[in-house]
């Protein structure tokens, strides 16, 4: 082999032809992988598109217009239940009430995303202290003269929603409690700590919500009774506060030492080194660490039906068994219907974490 | 982060003392929470008092009286709860094991792809990335066990995928694996291959080191593993023959029978962990330099041993801490088997034992620690690997 090579012409780099052969035509081998990975599209996405879009049936009023052979999605199945699945059996005159909570939160959600945004320390008392607060008396009544809408009337996105906010809300505290514990040099608090997150992440929510539904009643003083939503908040906000209790540590662990010394040096107290220089720093480190495990219990909030809670997936389920609405593709549709519901929520989460990534790490990066 | 306190600085017993403050603060919470328990153990013991619901674990004796759709080992409606226990648990590690094995082929299969120069088969692999890790699990099992798998037909219209692989609604058929006489000297000579593979492979290790003389001990040992096994079937006849399943108008005789539940929950946990562990094994292979693959290739060394001795190695090192959680979630995941009733621990005990017995606090006790035993020995097994194959600085 000579030192020298004789090169041949560049390739020409803008036609569609030179970006075929340079990307799936390379080699033998490439072609090959080229071949399987187009049969495996060809297995997946034209009976998926037949089925949702070309086939489907889009307009009707009753479960007749989807009987037939070679029909695909059912999607009056899901139009005729669309308040179901939003609502669940939350009465009609107040729904009003649901859609001032669902704007309310949109309002406030939106300027804390964008961080140029104004005011976030106002943003965030407000998103976690009075909404939570002022969202809770619309939603159950009972106070200001509303009439009161028990729990089991609950259902859908609502619930859905309602679960994931308040693991969140709730979690975010006491993971940060649970963090600085596991953390602290005193070794009982320490210990304590430790054994509530091992606890929590060593078993699956499933067995927690089991807990929370038919073993916490037997713990709590007769006529105490809480009803089955709460119990099962309870249960998913001690979940995910061991989880969010982990990313936190992860934060606090990126701190230099350097940091605590400086505190230490200028005077600050134990909580004053917290909350003024180290929280900040490492709360802004796991935001995407934050977000991913929001993303986690949004999606495990659809194991509330498992005790009998109707979130957007129950909800689904429940229509589905209706008799107005069988029709053999009706569970097809239902979940693909779900799925999508699901899938733009956990995606638009999981972009908006990236982007922050993107953002916090390009300011490292000068 | 100690305090160094000096001892006998002056400031004896003072709210200004660090080591005060921390034993009064230390005693303040631990006292909170005994409280706390004991206001719930007396709460607990009275209501059971009131409602008459007996305590112990005696429960376990007595005969179940319900029926399990899938045992791995013997249970009629006359065992004990014990027994259907030990059932639950079972069912459990079975879905879990084939779980892991298959989402962790098919995570490393993901991933690789993602990173692949192919742009079509990067892109798929992506695809499936953000939509099953975007959907929630149960849901998934949902599609696959009513949407998919349920409504398939009987065993008389049933789809034949492969000579003798049978779907329809009554589960997935699989020909039957019967012994021959030849079974005990194949298996005999698979596991002395493998044996003597492993042997050979450590001593050629350790002559390597000793004397810095290679030997090919992979090559051989793959060899034997491969050779000796077709031997002992040429000398012993053929050691197992497949018995395909017949099919019948409402039924089929004969083949292996996996349950249509306990298809949709591998299928789907499978699915689902499969993609987290893609990006996992993405991540790893990205983090390692470039650097490291140039010089290795500089040194002269061919791509795959630059794959096996130099890529691979840094890889696994930060694949295995967030591998190990995804394995602890699959088998955490794998009690939304109660979900599709397949019967697992959880179905079986918490669910049919709990509501028979109505014994609340010991089943749903028993059900976690079986869960906080599994994830701290599976922790404990990983830890010891990651610390085995960790970076070794000063």
């Amino acid at each position: 082999m000579s030192v020298i090579d004789t090169m041949g012409p560049p390739q020409k780099s803008g036609s569609v032809l030179g970006w075929l052969r340079r990307n799936l035509f390379s080699s033998i081998g490439n072609t090959v992988l080229t071949l399987v990975a187009a049969y495996l599209l060809w297995l997946t996405v034209p009976p998926l598109l037949n089925f949702a879009i070309f086939d489907a049936v889009w307009t009707g009023e009753t479960r007749e217009a989807c009987l037939g052979e070679g029909k695909g999605a059912c999607w009056p199945l899901v139009w005729a239940n669309f308040g179901q699945f939003i609502y669940g059996r939350y009465p009609e005159s107040e729904i009003w009430r649901v859609n001032i909570v669902f704007a309310l939160g949109f309002i406030a959600l939106v300027p804390m995303l964008i961080p140029s945004a104004p005011a976030k320390r106002f943003n965030v008392i407000f998103l976690l202290v009075v909404y939570p607060l002022i969202a809770l008396v619309l939603l159950a009544g009972d106070r200001p003269g509303l009439p009161p809408v028990p729990t089991s009337e609950w259902g859908g996105l609502l619930v859905t929603l309602v679960v994931a906010v308040t693991g969140i809300v709730v979690s975010l505290p006491l993971g940060i409690v649970l963090a600085l514990g596991r953390r602290s040099s005193m070794p009982a608090i320490r210990m304590l700590s430790i054994i509530f997150i091992e606890f929590w992440r060593g078993v699956p929510l499933v067995t927690v919500l089991f807990m929370a539904s038919v073993m916490l009643p037997l713990f709590l003083p007769e006529g105490l009774s809480p009803d089955n939503l709460l119990r099962c908040l309870v249960g998913v906000a001690l979940f995910s506060s061991a989880y969010m209790a982990e990313v936190v540590r992860g934060g606090l662990q990126a701190i230099p030492a350097g940091q605590y010394e400086a505190a230490r040096a200028a005077g600050l107290s134990y909580w004053q080194t917290m909350g003024l220089v180290v929280l900040p720093q490492a709360l802004r480190h796991v935001i995407p660490g934050i977000v991913n495990t929001f993303i986690g219990l949004f999606k495990d909030t659809t194991l509330v039906l498992i005790v009998g809670i109707f979130d957007v997936l129950g909800q689904v389920r429940a229509q589905l068994s209706d008799p107005n609405w069988t029709v053999p593709q009706g569970a097809l549709t239902g979940y693909l219907f779900a799925g999508i519901v699901f899938w733009i929520f956990c995606f638009g989460m999981s972009q908006y974490s990236s982007f922050m990534e993107r953002r916090l790490n390009a300011g490292r990066g000068r | 982060m100690q305090k160094p306190v000096k001892r006998g600085s002056g400031m004896g017993i003072s709210w200004y003392n660090p080591r005060v403050r921390s034993i009064v603060y230390q005693a303040g919470v631990l006292a909170a929470v005994i409280a706390v328990v004991w206001f719930f153990t007396a709460t607990a013991q009275e209501n059971l008092e009131r409602l008459n619901i007996s305590t112990g674990f005696g429960f376990l004796d007595t005969t179940a009286g319900f029926g399990i759709i899938q045992t791995l080992i013997p249970y009629t409606e006359q065992s004990s709860y014990g027994r259907a226990f030990l059932v639950g648990l079972l069912n459990t590690l079975s879905v879990a094991v084939i779980g892991i094995v298959l989402s962790t082929m098919l995570g490393f299969v993901v991933g690789v792809a993602r990173l692949s120069p192919n742009w079509l088969l990067s892109k798929i692999a992506a695809a499936y990335v953000e939509v099953m890790r975007n959907i929630p699990l149960l849901l998934q099992l949902f599609f696959w066990y009513f949407a998919v798998l349920r409504p398939l037909p009987g065993p008389a219209e049933s789809i034949e995928a492969l000579p003798g692989v049978f779907l329809s609604n009554r589960g997935l058929i699989l020909p039957d694996p019967v012994l021959d006489a030849g079974a005990g000297l194949f298996f005999g000579a698979l596991a002395a291959a493998v044996v003597a593979g492993f042997v050979l492979v450590r001593w050629a290790r350790a002559r390597q080191r000793a004397t810095g003389q290679l030997f090919p001990a992979l090559r051989v040992a793959a060899t034997l593993i491969v050779v000796l096994p077709l031997l002992a079937w040429a000398i012993g006849g053929t050691p197992f023959h497949l018995e395909y399943a017949t099919r019948g108008d409402f039924d089929f005789s004969g083949g292996v029978r996996l349950l249509p539940e306990f298809v949709a929950l591998v299928l789907g946990l499978t699915l689902y962990t499969a993609a987290f562990i893609g990006e996992i094994v993405r991540a790893g292979i990205q983090s390692v330099d470039r650097g490291q693959g140039e010089a290795a290739a500089a040194l002269g060394l061919k791509d795959s041993t630059t794959l096996r001795l130099v890529v691979v190695p840094q890889a696994l090192r930060l694949i295995v801490p967030p591998l190990t959680s995804q394995i602890l979630n699959l088998t955490k995941n794998s009690s939304l088997a109660v979900a599709i009733a397949y019967p697992d621990l959880v179905a079986v005990f918490a669910g049919t034992v709990l509501n028979q017995t109505g014994q609340a606090i010991e089943v749903i006790a028993i059900t976690m620690a079986v869960y906080l035993t599994l994830s701290l020995a599976t922790s404990l097994a990983m830890n010891w690997y990651n610390a085995r194959i960790a970076l070794r600085e000063r």
